[in-house]
């Protein structure tokens, strides 16, 4: 009797920790087979591929916050930084024949060197962050509050001078390819955006498992007075992981803006609680130490799934909003069972 | 001569003077052990050396150099490696990644895991350690960890290794696998600073020994030099006849506690323990690493869920099994981890004394400082707790005079039965008499105490009665006046 109840735990215990390893891709899977019977031709391969697109610069944007997360702290200038990068490569990459250029005499670049401007830019500001939050022992939310502040000040008064604040427009055309364009096939194609995001996901996943620097974001986020006695100079890896960070917001904000094709001092605005959503999701703990590259690659498509499925069986747009949350909570809710000690 | 000289080291901490001309001669191929009571500086003094903290003044030669690390990477370059006291590891990372953190062998821009296994591997098997380095180290056993600190610090190619109470985790056996490793090391030449509470260990282990008190050095002998009683005497600074004070309670036959059948929910946890507990009765806790005493205590406590078993203070059978049940009825516990789960760092004294009896300050759900002024000071003075004032932050206090003041905020929910889970851990042989004092006195007041403890010379020398546990389940009680430590010890190994 003992010995069966004893294997009836065993099972019991077995099935609640597979339950609580994939509650979330259970829940998720459980929505999707909802939208899917509701409107079976969201199965088309068409919409994946368009998904997969619109996944590409929010999972460029969340691999950089990704990062952060898994210092430990968190990042709530991305969202800003994005903007900034998009206002100032946009402005510097406008058509040479168009009517309203903000800098009228400027020659045509070449569209690398105003991309790799604002990912300077970018980590400019970030390193900023990063010397105040790891030397001045700010609290990263704390920091980063008062940067997208600054930030969203600074891009403003450049929009506001130089343009009236009114959208900047008639991008080169070079410029909307670089974001808009694809690789032809027959009767196929490969949008750019993927094959950025696919070498930007190889580049991040290089840093996390293969260089010293990945090695220490994890020691740094999980044990950070570990990391100190060990030798780590935690200073300096912080800030790597920070700058690594601003050029994928640079980069991602210029693929932003070359994108939409007209950019006002409104893009990016809550692009930063979306990327850490998604980097909850898929598993890259607050608690910092935690997460992996597959996950947030993840993260970023289921949600995009979810997304872009409740509006193709056209859910209210408010109460797309409510599954949202409900999901992040969930998310955070899951992965804090796994440290909570039962007594 | 020396490979190590530290002279004259000062270090002031904002209201507290840490060290005042401190030394340390340290000779190479010795082990050297640093001893003093709690609060006296040994860790300070050794966190100056690796970097932790800047000495105010004072020199610290290295062969002969003046060296002054900023950090403890430059520690670690030039040769100077250290366990600390608190593990240090990075629990959701493998072992690999934990022992060279820091130092990551590298190919080109990429970790050399290969080279890193086969290192570990050939470290691991030279002294005897079987673990799997890839496996992640928060699924290891707290002294696993502790082998794994060790191994790292030897991992380094030290010429100095500085251990800071190593063997707080560790078994018997692990001790000895410990003295193993440290002498093969001595064999190489290496110079081990060895920190420890434990006489045994240094007597057995040590070459030489530095008394350090209040921040100052006392002495420093040759071990073979100098007996346990001029060491201790040395340490707290009076003559120490013995180590325990006269016992002087008589249990009676009243029954305080009664245990039935207690059984928690949750692993690792306790199976059928069953026990009485008289009034003026001190009963120990005997048992190993892993025998679950502290789970057993947190259970009748009601910190733990219980799954089935009854618990009866003082007649009255305990319904809700909640912490606020049990000590409205009397119950106390001093836990095992006071950083962790005893004081509030940075609160005052009396904030920490008062929590635990909040409702008796308040009416209205106003708090009546006056009266907790008073308690407090009661608890300062009856425990005589050295403090500059009762505002004062505990986290500055030393940990045997923060033990005492988790002791008086104990007392003042004028407690039946006391609950104390290694009460002496980690405190310095002083205060330890003072604890062992007011526990008498406790018990010949008419209350009963349960007390937890790894050293066995103390529940030999204090308790009535030792209940021993064994794997979870309760191997055995003895009376203290008839028993001896291979009794213990065998009973301890009951259910393994």
């Amino acid at each position: 009797m003992s010995e069966i109840d004893t294997a009836n735990g065993e099972l019991k215990k077995k099935i609640s920790a597979f339950l609580l390893k994939n509650a979330l891709y259970l829940v998720m899977f459980f929505l999707l087979a909802i939208i899917v019977m509701v409107q079976p031709s969201f199965l088309k391969f068409q919409n994946f591929y368009f998904i997969v697109t619109q996944s590409s610069s929010r999972i460029i944007l969340a691999l950089g916050i990704a990062s952060i997360i898994v210092l430990g702290y968190t990042d709530l200038s991305l969202g800003r930084s994005v903007g900034m990068a998009a206002i100032v490569s946009s402005s510097l990459l406008q058509a040479v024949n168009y009517s309203q250029k903000i800098f009228p005499h400027l020659p045509q670049l070449p569209i690398v060197v105003p991309i790799l401007l604002v990912m300077l830019l970018c980590s400019i500001f970030m390193v900023a962050q990063a010397l105040i939050v790891s030397k001045l022992k700010v609290a990263p939310f704390i920091a980063s509050l008062g940067f997208q502040l600054i930030i969203y000040g600074l891009q403003s008064i450049y929009i506001d001078r130089l343009n009236d604040s009114s959208p900047i427009g008639g991008l080169d055309p070079k410029f909307s390819k670089f974001a808009q364009g694809a690789i032809e096939f027959d009767n196929f194609r490969i949008p750019y955006l993927i094959i950025y995001a696919l070498i930007a996901s190889i580049i991040i996943w290089f840093i996390w498992n293969k260089t010293k620097l990945g090695r220490n974001m994890y020691a740094i986020g999980g044990n950070i007075e570990a990391a100190t006695v060990s030798g780590v100079n935690v200073v300096l890896n912080i800030l790597a992981i920070y700058i690594i960070a601003g050029m994928m917001y640079g980069f991602g904000g210029a693929l932003e803006g070359a994108r939409t094709g007209s950019v006002t001092n409104m893009l990016g605005q809550g692009y930063e609680l979306d990327a850490i959503a998604a980097c909850v999701v898929g598993g890259v703990s607050m608690r910092g130490g935690v997460g992996t590259v597959p996950g947030v690659v993840t993260g970023v498509l289921l949600f995009q799934i979810i997304n872009y499925g409740l509006v193709f069986i056209g859910v209210n747009p408010y109460v797309q909003f409510i599954v949202k949350g409900m999901i992040i909570v969930l998310a955070v809710a899951i992965d804090s069972q796994k440290y909570v000690k039962r007594r | 001569m020396y490979v190590l000289e530290m002279r004259g080291i000062k270090k002031q901490f904002p209201g507290v003077k840490a060290l005042d001309n401190a030394q340390l001669l340290l000779r190479p191929g010795t082990v050297h052990a640093l001893m003093g009571e709690n609060g006296a500086g040994k860790s300070t003094l050794m966190k100056c050396l690796f970097g932790i903290y800047q000495k105010d003044e004072g020199e610290i030669l290295l062969n002969g150099k003046p060296v002054s690390f900023e950090n403890p990477r430059q520690a670690l370059d030039n040769g100077v490696s250290m366990v600390h006291q608190e593990l240090n590891q990075v629990l959701e990372r493998s072992v690999l990644d934990n022992i060279w953190l820091g130092r990551f062998p590298m190919r080109g821009m990429i970790v050399d895991d290969k080279k890193m296994l086969l290192e570990t591997e050939s470290i691991f098997e030279q002294f005897k350690i079987k673990i799997n380095p890839q496996q992640k180290i928060g699924s290891l056993s707290v002294s696993e960890r502790q082998m794994i600190e060790i191994a790292k610090a030897v991992s380094c190619n030290a010429r100095i290794i500085v251990l800071d109470e190593p063997t707080s985790s560790l078994t018997e056996s692990e001790v000895e696998h410990l003295f193993s490793i440290i002498k093969a090391l001595r064999q190489q030449g290496v110079a081990v600073i060895y920190i420890s509470h434990k006489m045994d260990e240094i007597f057995s282990i040590a070459d030489e020994v530095t008394v350090m008190r209040d921040g100052h050095w006392i002495m420093t002998s040759q071990v073979t030099d100098i007996t346990r009683d001029q060491l201790i005497s040395s340490m707290v600074g009076r003559d120490f006849s013995s180590m325990f004070p006269p016992k002087k309670n008589k249990p009676s036959d009243e029954i305080l506690l009664k245990v039935r059948n207690l059984t928690g929910v949750y692993q690792p946890t306790v199976r059928d323990v069953s026990f009485d507990l008289y009034k003026g009765e001190i009963l120990g806790v005997s048992g190993l690493v892993g025998s679950r005493r502290t789970e057993m205590v947190e259970t009748i406590f009601g910190y733990r869920k219980l799954k089935h078993g009854e618990i009866y203070i003082n007649g009255h059978l305990l319904k809700e099994h909640t912490p606020r049940e049990s000590i409205a009825h009397g119950l106390g516990l001093v836990t095992e981890e006071r950083r962790a789960t005893g004081i509030f760092p940075l609160m005052d004294i009396q904030f920490n004394a008062m929590i635990a009896n909040i409702d008796n300050y308040c009416k209205f759900g106003l708090v009546n400082y006056k009266k907790s002024t008073k308690d407090t000071k009661w608890v300062i003075d009856a425990l005589s707790v050295k403090t500059p004032s009762q505002r004062a932050a505990i986290a500055n206090l030393s940990g045997g005079n923060q033990q005492k003041v988790i002791l008086g905020r104990w007392l003042l929910t004028s407690p039946k039965v006391l609950l104390l889970d290694e009460p002496t851990r980690g405190i310095d042989v002083g205060a330890k008499y003072e604890i062992y004092q007011l526990m008498i006195d406790l018990a010949s007041k008419g209350n009963a105490i349960i007390f937890i403890s790894s050293e066995m010379p103390e529940l030999l020398g204090v308790t009535d009665r030792i209940l021993v546990m064994s794997n979870g389940r309760m191997a055995g009680i003895v009376n203290t006046a008839e028993t001896d430590q291979e009794e213990l010890l065998r009973l301890a190994a009951k259910y393994i």
